[in-house]
């Protein structure tokens, strides 16, 4: 028997509240907010609340998916990053690299923000990265 | 902190009379709710006092449901205050806990506390540790009801509309055990826009935790639009007691009027 609450950064949005996922033997069972952290002081909004929610949802996606004929088909990793590679690189040899845009994610670390503008400027040669919140 | 409520602890554990004690624990400059099972796990052992007394306090009674609906055959041991030994008593009555399976560990509030909750009974009668404070009534309510009625009214419908419908004051209540609740029943309360439908949103939840409401604060404290939640239930809970004699969590035997099913 195990139940514990271990302390992380709610993934929704930029604010990063300090939120506690309970975990009874090993199954992640509900969300609290972090008293003592600093950013949200023990408040959560709506979404972070049913961070819990999602990560065993049936609607989660677990596979990649590219669209074939118009419809969407579960496919391997290398599948979809060979053909997502392969159409980026049509696209800019036809159009230029100005031609395409891209957009981070609150979702991601800094890290993965700072690796997509990197390629988006470098390996595709365009200034066209910005924040999803633009959407 | 307290070392007569870790020496109790370990006192169970070792005698084998809890399969775990349901508290808090300090670690890494945080503090959060934690099964403690064995005796050495207690050195993180905290009871909610980080800057302040009382100011990391957690739904602990919520997370016991929790837990025992998991594993309803143990007995557990669980942290309580005043407030949370009167949220045990309506959860033995209301039959979310088992009175035989759960022992409190009581930890009595400082007067500051106690000051800053407003609250009438800062102790449990199971003390462990901590003082007997005293009973404060509240200022607020006093306050609010000073006004006159356009006025109050006022008050309140400004206090709403600040909702974002976040459900924190819902999800955080170690009173809310409902499998469905009133809050998402669209005929009450419509969905899609915020602010919620006021007052109703505020006053069905109000209204259903008659009886249950035990005063622990936690709804307000998880609010980020700051209503003062507390005060309106504590205003309910006034006007129940007034109206019915019926003060929640107070005995184990009363049951609340809205709990009784007669026929």
């Amino acid at each position: 028997m195990e139940f514990k609450t271990v302390l992380t950064t709610c993934p929704y949005c930029g604010c990063g509240c300090g939120m506690l996922l309970e975990v009874l033997d090993g199954k992640l069972v509900g969300t609290l907010p972090s008293k003592t952290a600093l950013v949200n002081e023990g408040k959560l909004c709506v979404k972070g609340w049913a961070v819990h929610e999602f990560v065993t949802s049936p609607k989660r996606l677990t596979q990649p998916l590219v669209r074939k004929d118009g419809e969407l088909e579960e496919s391997s990793w290398d599948e979809a990053l060979n053909m997502a590679a392969a159409r980026l690189r049509e696209i800019k040899e036809r159009h230029g690299p100005d031609s395409i845009g891209m957009f981070a994610s609150a979702k991601c670390t800094n890290e993965e923000n700072y690796l997509l503008q990197k390629f988006c400027r470098a390996a595709i040669g365009t200034n066209n990265i910005d924040h999803c919140a633009r959407l | 902190m307290s070392q007569k409520i870790r020496e109790y602890v370990q006192q169970l554990l070792s005698e084998g009379k809890i399969k775990g004690f349901l508290g808090l624990k300090q670690e890494h400059g945080h503090i959060m709710p934690c099964l403690f099972c064995t005796p050495g796990d207690l050195d993180h052992l905290s009871l909610g006092d980080k800057d302040g007394p009382g100011d990391a306090r957690y739904p602990l009674n919520q997370l016991m449901i929790r837990l025992v609906r998991e594993y309803p055959d143990d007995t557990f041991a669980v942290l309580v205050r005043g407030c949370d030994e009167r949220g045990l008593r309506e959860l033995f009555k209301w039959e979310q806990l088992n009175e035989e399976r759960v022992i409190p560990v009581g930890l009595g509030c400082p007067d500051e506390l106690a000051k800053a909750c407003e609250c009438e009974k800062p102790f449990p009668d199971c003390l462990t540790d901590g003082p007997q404070g005293k009973g404060v009534n509240s200022p607020k309510v006093a306050h609010i009801d000073g006004m006159d009625r356009e006025a109050r009214l006022k008050f309140w419908m400004a206090e709403y509309d600040r909702c974002i419908k976040c459900f924190g004051c819902r999800n955080v209540c170690p009173m809310c055990f409902c499998n469905e609740c009133s809050l998402e029943e669209e005929s009450l309360v419509g969905t899609g826009e915020i602010p919620p439908d006021n007052p109703t949103f505020h006053l069905t939840r109000a209204v259903h935790m008659v009886g249950r409401c035990i005063d622990c604060g936690l709804c307000e404290e998880a609010c980020p639009a700051d209503i003062p939640l507390r005060t309106l239930y504590k205003k309910v809970a006034d006007i129940v007691s007034e109206e019915f004699g019926y003060r929640t969590g107070y005995t184990i035997e009363e049951k609340s009027p809205f709990n009784i099913i007669e026929g």
